[in-house]
């Protein structure tokens, strides 16, 4: 099979220029006969829906959700980038599609990054219109703050819930297309299956929530805007029906799943506080501006209140690893640092899972900052810096007393990573199209735009870009060639599916086990937690590799799913969300195991640079290390009838104009 | 350290819509302080499943209190005694062991029950489809900077933009009204330059939706605000009532014919 990326030809800056140029079109009068179907309703989802109906598209929109406007695009705190350059700090497209790229640890198709940039822009005007209430500044114009990985201020947001907002102002334009009739909408409909028809994507099956009815909807093209897969590691900042299933099935009918061993690992999560731990909350990494990260030096110092703990007694591993950039490292390099030093015993709070974020020493500073008169009391000096803390961070700190019941002014915060995002997806060319024709995947259920990591501030990006301003153009390339509504559901193809879903949820009901889904979803969980987790070995991935196939046939014995498949039957949407999550675990761990190096989320413990790198100005120690020279491809697997012997194809990643460089953070 | 505690619950149980519910006593021994308000529900539903019984229903997502998901009356007050706060956020160290703890689903005639205590919140949505926009087609947006907006609008129409649309709102009400959900909606958008050409129109199309779908009037009460995770002022509701004043004003006299119930025809 070989991977025909379509990327267009010219320089990098005129490539979708050229592209939409080239791209066909299809007459107004022939468009309201084409149907889109559109699985999923975030950002990404509920913009293309919404644009593609205002360009005539008959479209049909279905989400798990009960309201399109609960997709979990709601949940994204920070903000969402665009090359503007308002601040007139020397932004550009070139330099935000550069950041992406070097963020992506070089591992993204170079001219889909491109259009990322060049289509940033028209994001904020977009939104703006439809009354999304970004901050603004007492001038009335746009506000920006600055975010990782970035030297310039270009993200924009709307106060914490800039996704929210977005996703409300792409819910409205749903909602203006489905009053206009261009939108039919379904609510609480989870798609279950994918139809190929004559090898194309034609439709869908899917379960309605509430009544259980499973029906079938035919379409001339299917997107796939369903998020990522986060969830395979139970626990994880994604929202409790995150799932891969859409995905999963495109797959496993004939889709190429690319790069799924790369995740994001969030470093300022609140820890675990107990095995009934069934989500966790990210809490903004601006933290780390102020606070200074640390453990005890000795283990036997761990279970001690941290007063007690005296300064000379305690570890601040990252100001002591990373002299430069103390306690802002990267990302990835903090998560593994704290995973480090838990795994040595150092851990602190529950389950030695955690470390200390201490404002102890900001709220002296800035105590002092504030201070008049230098010969006040400390105690004085603490509420003076308090003041400006929780100016800077209090609802941070609110939060965190709301979940923990602990005041972070006066002990230190615990902290631990959390997974948080998936760059891995669906492999798709540059028209957003899987290689199976009329099956496109958008937002964060593909994998085009991250690479092996994901900047902040990009997933709103990514999401809105393709849908409102990439897959309308690039669709019509596809429908084109089709006859509109060549395919009714009365095809054999959506019986057999249908059938099968039947049968599927029949054997769930049925097996009638001992063991709740979600205790088998804990214990896939941990398993993908301690193995393709933050820091990977062959040995481990291994490991899981050979537990897994056991671990899905004990599922499908002993699983037990109250109930019926005739009515709303929350366990019964899990089964199937985790039974397709044990499956996909192993193809993450296969991608983990062949990808012998470390790239931006996914480090191998084998590839890193050493003391003598170090010393020899190669790299920093500890840090990930890339193989260019034989890694620098999209691994992209087919299914091949075996869940644990995929075929794995691989499209070379050429840079014609970025020289790819060693991410230092030195 | 963290303490367990030992509570009875109350917990509503109906099969489906139509069917008739019931209050059903579950003693939920041992659940730890530090667990969430919903990790409580999971451990009470895992042991109902281990005793092979049915779990209870309850919507919830993202369990970070942004969603809106979470929708359930928890001792006669919507996502529970904390205020500012969803159900999903709220931890078990509010109780005190030996608590009772009655838990209810959000009702109203709108928002029928689908299954314990998960509901049909859809008529917001309609709501929304009746004018809860601005009609601008992706594409035709002129430089967002083009439009000076000043900051105190926009943080007034960001206060009304922070609704999360639960629901709490209409749950707490006597009447069931959907004013603050509606009036935060509409006014996010009357209040910004963008929203203006549309205004009367949308106002009357939500309005019109909102008495549809079967919601109570408002009687000024203001449990609303007092029950609202995210703190929406019932200002809101005051500015909803003098703009729907002017759209029917506007209507009768200027547009008689035309602009009536948003985008639908």
């Amino acid at each position: 099979m070989s991977l025909e990326a379509h990327i267009p030809s010219g320089p990098l800056s005129q490539k979708w220029s050229n592209h939409k140029q080239d791209s066909k079109l299809i007459n107004p009068a022939n468009k309201r006969k084409y149907t889109v179907i559109v699985v999923g309703s975030g950002l990404a989802g509920s913009s293309a829906a919404a644009t593609l109906s205002e360009l005539g598209y008959n479209v049909k929109c279905f989400c798990f959700q009960d309201s399109p406007r609960r997709a979990h695009s709601i949940a994204a705190q920070g903000g969402i980038n665009a090359a503007k350059n308002y601040q007139n700090d020397g932004d550009s497209t070139y330099r935000l599609f550069y950041d992406t790229i070097k963020g992506g640890d070089f591992r993204a198709r170079e001219a889909n990054v491109y259009r990322l940039a060049e289509v940033s822009a028209n994001i904020i005007d977009q939104c703006v219109a439809q009354g999304v209430p970004l901050a603004r500044e007492y001038g009335g114009l746009l506000a920006n703050r600055s975010f990782g990985g970035a030297q310039v201020s270009r993200t924009f947001y709307a106060r914490g819930q800039t996704g929210q907002q977005l996703l409300l102002g792409a819910y409205s334009a749903l909602s203006k297309e489905i009053a206009r009739g261009g939108v039919q909408m379904f609510s609480r409909t989870e798609m279950l299956d994918l139809v190929l028809v004559d090898g194309q994507a034609k439709g869908i099956v899917v379960r309605d929530l509430v009544t259980g009815k499973i029906s079938s909807h035919a379409g001339d093209t299917v997107l796939l805007c369903t998020g990522g897969y986060g969830n395979v590691f139970y626990l994880s900042t994604n929202a409790k029906g995150c799932n891969t299933t859409a995905i999963w099935r495109a797959h496993r009918k004939g889709a190429l799943f690319a790069n799924p061993c790369y995740t994001q690992i969030h470093p300022t999560c609140i820890p675990v506080s107990g095995d009934y731990q069934s989500k966790l909350t990210l809490m903004s990494e601006s933290l780390r501006n102020d606070g200074r990260v640390w453990v005890p030096k000795k283990k036997d110092d761990c279970g001690k209140p941290p007063a007690q703990i005296p300064e000379d007694a305690r570890d601040y591993y990252l100001e002591r690893k990373y002299p430069s950039y103390g306690n802002l490292a990267p990302r990835d390099i903090s998560s593994r640092s704290a995973k480090e030093a838990c795994d040595e015993g150092r851990g602190v709070g529950p389950g030695g899972l955690g470390v200390y974020l201490d404002f102890a020493d900001a709220i002296l500073r800035y105590g002092h900052d504030q201070a008049a008169d230098k010969n006040i009391s400390e105690p004085e000096l603490r509420k003076l810096g308090k003041a400006v803390v929780a100016e800077k961070y209090g609802n941070l700190f609110d939060m965190y007393e709301c979940i923990t019941g602990e005041n972070g002014y006066e002990q230190p915060m615990r902290i631990y990573p959390a997974v948080h995002y998936t760059m891995g997806g669906l492999w798709v060319d540059y028209n957003l199209m899987s290689n199976v024709p009329g099956l496109h995947v958008l937002g964060e259920a593909n994998f085009s735009d991250h690479g092996a990591n994901r900047l902040g501030a990009s997933a709103l990006m990514q999401g809105l870009a393709d849908g409102y301003f990439v897959i309308p153009t690039t669709i019509a390339n596809y429908l084109a060639s089709q006859k509109p509504g060549s395919v009714k559901t009365d095809h054999p193809a959506f019986k057999e599916a249908e059938a099968q879903i039947n049968g599927r949820t029949k054997k769930f009901i049925d097996i009638k086990g001992n063991r709740t889904v979600d205790s088998y979803h804990r214990e896939l969980g941990l398993l993908m937690w301690n193995e393709c987790g933050m820091a990977r070995s062959r040995e481990g991935l291994q490991k899981a590799i050979d537990r897994l196939p056991a671990l899905r046939e004990d599922f499908w014995n002993n699983v037990r799913v109250p109930g019926s498949g005739a009515d709303f039957n929350q366990e019964l949407e899990k089964a199937g969300r985790v039974a397709d999550f044990l499956e996909f675990g192993e193809l993450m761990c296969l991608d983990a195991l062949q990808r012998e190096e470390s790239c931006g989320g996914h480090f191998r413990v084998e590839h890193q640079y050493t003391k003598e790198d170090e010393a020899a100005k190669r790299g920093q120690a500890g840090e990930a290390l890339r193989d260019d020279t034989n890694y620098s491809y999209v691994a992209a697997w087919e299914f091949t009838g075996d869940v644990s012997k995929p075929t794995l194809h691989k499209e070379p990643l050429t840079y014609e104009e970025v020289h790819l460089a060693v991410r230092s953070y030195v | 350290m963290a303490s367990n505690l030992n509570l009875k619950l109350k917990i509503w149980r109906q099969p489906s819509t139509n069917a008739k519910g019931t209050f059903q006593d579950i003693d939920a021994n041992n659940i730890p302080e530090t667990a969430s308000f919903l990790e409580m529900l999971d451990i009470v539903n895992q042991r109902i499943m281990d005793g092979g019984g049915d779990p209870v229903a309850f919507d919830h997502d993202c369990r970070e209190g942004i969603c809106g998901t979470c929708s359930m009356v928890i001792n006669g007050i919507p996502h529970g005694p904390r205020r500012g706060t969803t159900a999903c956020q709220l931890h078990m160290r509010l109780f005190k062991s030996g608590d009772t703890i009655w838990i209810e689903p959000f009702r109203a005639k709108a928002f029928p029950v689908i299954k314990d205590l998960a509901v049909d919140r859809s008529a917001f949505d309609r709501i929304m489809v009746a004018g809860g926009f601005i009609s601008v087609r992706t594409g035709s947006a002129q430089d967002a900077n083009a439009l000076p907006i000043s900051k105190d609008d926009a943080d007034s129409a960001m206060d009304a933009a922070e609704c999360i649309g639960c629901g709490a709102c209409v749950a707490t009400c006597k009447n069931a009204s959907a004013m603050l959900f509606v009036s935060a909606k509409a006014g996010q958008l009357n209040s910004l330059p963008q929203g203006q050409p549309e205004k009367h129109r949308r106002v009357l199309g939500m309005v019109q939706a909102m008495d549809k779908s079967g919601f109570g009037n408002c009687t000024n009460q203001y449990e609303c605000e007092a029950a609202c995770p995210k703190g929406i002022s019932v200002r809101w509701i005051a500015k909803l009532n003098r703009d729907y004043a002017l759209a029917t004003v506007h209507e009768s006299l200027l547009a008689p014919a035309k602009g009536k119930g948003g985008g639908a025809a």
